[in-house]
């Protein structure tokens, strides 16, 4: 009796985004019980709750842009520790609705002190202060960035979200083995 | 196209042609099914090559020519699809998305812009040039219609529609180089601007979302840019004499 | 021993002092014994004067106060072959009697004997190219225009000089404005052109002044075959150089080129069909014409006819302008005639934003429009910047991409939106904070930019960046961070 292949180590990551990604994610249904006979969930939002990146992933969905510190230290870390990471949906690809605040990078102040002044002092009803708490809410970076301008990407899954038909699509290719297909209207297109 | 030309032959993509001799490639290469993606270009108005998505490579010529101003020559051997032209094109629309502010999540026209088309045409799946952000403005002063200069890609379609079809000539372009934008009279506020006659075509022809009417939500424009071709064939064949 | 002042009064000699020299002259020996002149050569050195004596002796001095003695025998000049200047220097260019004492308008009226399609003929058989920057044979363009049937057709020069470091249209217009307006006249009776425009850079005031004496003398003389030329005065973009944009200007829209065909020659200006040459091209008809073509083609390499202007400067000991014949190498005009670089010359640069870098390895080059073509650079209309060893290359880059972001006219995408990711890009190279994959991109958006833009100034608008890539690529290597990813 031989034993079976050791299943692909499967990491989801959530960055500066609407989650949206992860819901269609899970939008995938019954499907992700095939998912799941193939891969091993090691690190996700919705799927598993280790709080630390582990080591040797074999593929990476990342959700998200790279808009602070804690976002930028787990974008370089889940690059060291897997082998594919995918950009996964249009806050990964081009930084998106997150990166509008990179409109004010070149304002006085910069795009981190509009954004905060707006969200937390003039658009406040009472107790207008900005969050202060080192070490527990992460320092904005001055610019949102997509993930391949931070790390190397190895797949791009546009879409805001993409479908979960293109999820599927995407991870059944790579499951295979193949490069997948990203080509005509099901595999790409931003929005 | 005229019959009284007498006809010239070629080949698009190794498939014969023939057409007439004042065609345009680009008509030539629609007329055969074939496709090359354009922007700037729209049936009913002049063409200006602006764009570059539609250059192709014709043997023999230096240089890559835009199919939309380019006529046929008896002999002519055209590749619409080489590598290179594939590359540059790809190039072309990553540009356009890093130039502007192009978010088509809560785009009017996210489903109906040509510019998200066209990038999925020539396979863009990101854009290895980084964005620009550049800050620019809405202009909402029209009482029915909104521009929103983060949207626009400068085609010019709707400079070109107003003063060729509408004959108002409210647009124009203003300013150079990254700093262009569109421009209503004298760079006015578009609400200020008498000679608007608030017809629309300007809407109708924009392919993004950069001009739109206010009652459209994200996903909710609806273009018309087969008006400027309608309208000029309706004026050449007095569709309308008797009324 | 009577002694005649030459003083030049163009526009680096009057920065550098020249109305203080006149005037100190006029209190020596009389106004009427110094002549204000056109640029007499060796502008670093200014303000020049030449002292003429009875007995034909000349001395040149430079500074005010004269304090330096200058060597008419040095290569700088006795290497120069003016044909296009042989009036420069000579002539009081705001003074018709004096131009036509000087021969001005003697080329004209001995044409206007002789059939058009002789004088197109003999500009063919000069070889003369345009030396507007893209060096299309004049002749041909002439008997283009010359083919076309309309009854109406037009004359254009284009007299919009852009490139950093170029001033030899100025020169002429500012030293011999007659010789322009008969090379135009010239031109319009070979092609049956009843009118003519001279578009001029408004940056250069002094030019359109001359311009302006010089075309309501002549027009009040008759000299010029009752030729109308108009003045059109540009309003700063550096793109009018280009031809069809330069024709849109001159309408009244907006300086923005449009894609050819149709050339001007079939359909230009309001339609017309349109003769348009660069200054220095027109600049040269009437000594062709006077001379023959055969004469002018004796001169040069087999492509490259004639002589041209170069404007020398950058790090060289002697800047100024100077004419040539075709075919004289680099090393010539840079050792010999501008007495080597002022450190250590690494390249010299021709050609502006569109041309690139010659390495000092090359300097034996003959500067002709192919061997400049065959380096990656091109003859352009004559800017010639010594560069020397404390230049980078990719900081060289870099100034010229800026110059094509701020000149970019925004109409086509390539242009409009390349040029700046390319300044960006260089950014990384100059900052020294580059990767590998920036190097590829550099290349391969270079690439891009080149073959799909709309006009001339996109489309060589990487020249600089793929000229020092070739050349100096070891300074972008250089400038690659290890650690920089992606």
């Amino acid at each position: 009796m031989t034993t079976p292949p050791p299943k692909l180590r499967f990491a989801t990551v959530w960055l500066a985004g609407c989650s949206g990604c992860h819901m269609s994610f899970l939008d995938l249904d019954e499907w992700l019980f095939e998912l799941a006979e193939a891969v091993e969930i090691v690190y996700s939002p919705v799927a598993s709750d280790t709080k630390v990146f582990p080591q040797g992933v074999d593929l990476c969905l990342v959700e998200g842009a790279v808009a602070n510190a804690d976002n930028l230290e787990l974008a370089l870390q889940l690059r060291a520790r897997s082998k594919v990471v995918v950009s996964f949906g249009d806050c990964a690809v081009t930084a998106n609705v997150p990166g509008l605040r990179n409109l004010w990078a070149g304002v006085d102040g910069g795009s981190r002190q509009s954004v905060l002044d707006r969200g937390y002092l003039e658009l406040a009803d009472t107790g207008a202060q900005h969050p202060h708490a080192p070490g527990i809410v992460p320092e904005l970076l001055e610019r949102v960035l997509p993930l391949h301008e931070v790390i190397p990407v190895d797949h791009y899954l546009p879409g805001c979200p993409p479908s979960a038909e293109r999820i599927r699509t995407f991870l059944e290719h790579l499951l295979r083995g193949e490069e997948p297909a990203m080509e005509g209207p099901a595999m790409l297109g931003f929005g | 196209m005229s019959a009284k030309l007498p006809a010239v032959h070629g080949s698009i993509n190794g498939q014969a042609f023939t057409a007439a001799a004042d065609a345009t490639l680009l008509q030539v290469i629609r007329g055969a099914g074939l496709q090359v993606p354009t922007l700037c270009h729209l049936d009913g108005l002049t063409p200006v090559g602006a764009c570059r998505l539609c250059l192709v490579a014709i043997e023999g010529h230096p240089k890559l020519e835009p199919a939309c101003v380019t006529t046929v020559a008896d002999g002519m051997v055209v590749h619409t699809h080489t590598p290179e032209l594939e590359t540059y094109r790809r190039m072309a629309v990553e540009l356009f998305f890093a130039e502007g502010n192009h978010v088509c999540a809560f785009c009017v026209a996210n489903g109906s812009c040509e510019l998200q088309d066209v990038a999925v045409e020539v396979g863009m799946d990101h854009s290895r040039f980084p964005y620009q952000y550049p800050q620019r403005h809405v202009d909402a002063s029209h009482p029915q219609f909104s521009l929103d200069h983060h949207r626009c890609i400068l085609c010019t379609r709707c400079v070109r529609v107003c003063d060729e079809i509408e004959g108002a000539h409210v647009w124009d372009v203003g300013y150079r180089g990254s700093t262009c934008s569109i421009i209503a009279g004298l760079d006015q506020p578009w609400g200020d601007v008498a000679a608007c006659t608030s017809c629309g075509k300007c809407v109708d022809v924009c392919p993004t979302g950069a001009l739109f009417r206010k009652e459209d939500g994200t996903g909710e424009k609806h273009p018309h840019p087969e008006r400027p071709r309608q309208l000029a064939e309706a004026r050449s064949e007095h569709h309308w004499q008797n009324q | 021993m009577a002694v005649t002042w030459r003083c030049c009064d163009a526009t680096a000699c009057r920065a550098a002092g020249a109305a203080a020299l006149r005037q100190r002259l006029e209190a020596e020996v009389g106004a009427e014994r110094v002549k204000p002149v056109g640029c007499l050569r060796l502008c670093g050195q200014g303000p020049l004067a030449a002292a003429d004596h009875d007995d034909g002796r000349s001395e040149l001095f430079g500074g005010v106060a004269g304090e330096r003695r200058l060597d008419w025998a040095h290569p700088f000049f006795a290497l120069q072959r003016p044909v296009v200047l042989e009036r420069c220097g000579l002539v009081d260019p705001s003074s018709i009697d004096d131009a036509l004492a000087q021969g001005a308008y003697a080329t004209l009226a001995a044409c206007r004997l002789r059939p058009a399609a002789e004088l197109v003929e003999e500009v063919v058989r000069s070889g003369l190219r345009g030396r507007g920057g893209a060096g299309y044979p004049t002749g041909r363009k002439w008997q283009l225009v010359a083919a076309q049937s309309n009854a109406s057709k037009v004359v254009v020069c284009n007299a919009d000089e852009g490139d950093p470091g170029a001033f030899m249209d100025r020169s002429v217009m500012e030293g011999d404005p007659h010789r322009l307006l008969e090379g135009m006249a010239i031109a319009a009776q070979a092609v049956g052109a009843a009118e003519a425009y001279i578009y001029v850079r408004a940056e250069y005031p002094l030019a359109i002044e001359r311009l302006r004496t010089a075309i309501a003398a002549a027009t009040d003389r008759g000299v010029l075959a009752g030729l109308p030329i108009q003045l059109r005065i540009g309003a700063g973009a550096y793109v009018c150089g280009e031809e069809t944009a330069l024709l849109h200007s001159i309408e009244g829209g907006r300086g923005t080129p449009r894609p050819r065909p149709p050339y001007p020659a079939a359909s230009g200006l309001w339609g017309l069909p349109t003769l348009i040459n660069n200054v220095e091209t027109f600049a040269a008809i009437p000594a062709i014409l006077r001379e023959g073509g055969d004469w002018y083609a004796a001169m040069g390499t087999a492509g490259s006819k004639g002589t041209k202007v170069f404007a020398l400067s950058g790090a060289i000991t002697h800047t100024g302008l100077i004419e040539v014949e075709m075919g004289t190498s680099l090393r010539t005009i840079v050792e010999a005639m501008g007495g080597g670089g002022l450190g250590v010359v690494k390249a010299v640069q021709t050609g502006g934003p569109s041309g690139g870098c010659i390495p000092v390895e090359l300097l034996d080059t003959p500067v002709d429009y192919a061997s400049l073509q065959q380096l990656g650079s091109i003859m352009g209309s004559g800017g010639m910047v010594v560069i020397d060893g404390s230049m980078a290359m990719p900081e060289l880059a870099r100034y010229f991409m800026r110059f094509c972001v701020a000149e970019s006219c925004g109409k086509c995408l390539p242009c409009r939106a390349g040029t700046v990711q390319l300044e960006q890009l260089l950014d990384r190279f100059v900052e020294k904070r580059a990767s590998p994959a920036d190097l590829a991109q550099l290349e391969q958006l270079c690439g891009m930019v080149k073959a799909t833009s709309l006009c001339g100034l996109g489309q060589s608008a990487p020249n600089p960046v793929l000229s020092t890539l070739r050349f100096f690529r070891a300074e972008y290597e250089a400038a690659l961070a290890p650690g920089v990813v992606p």
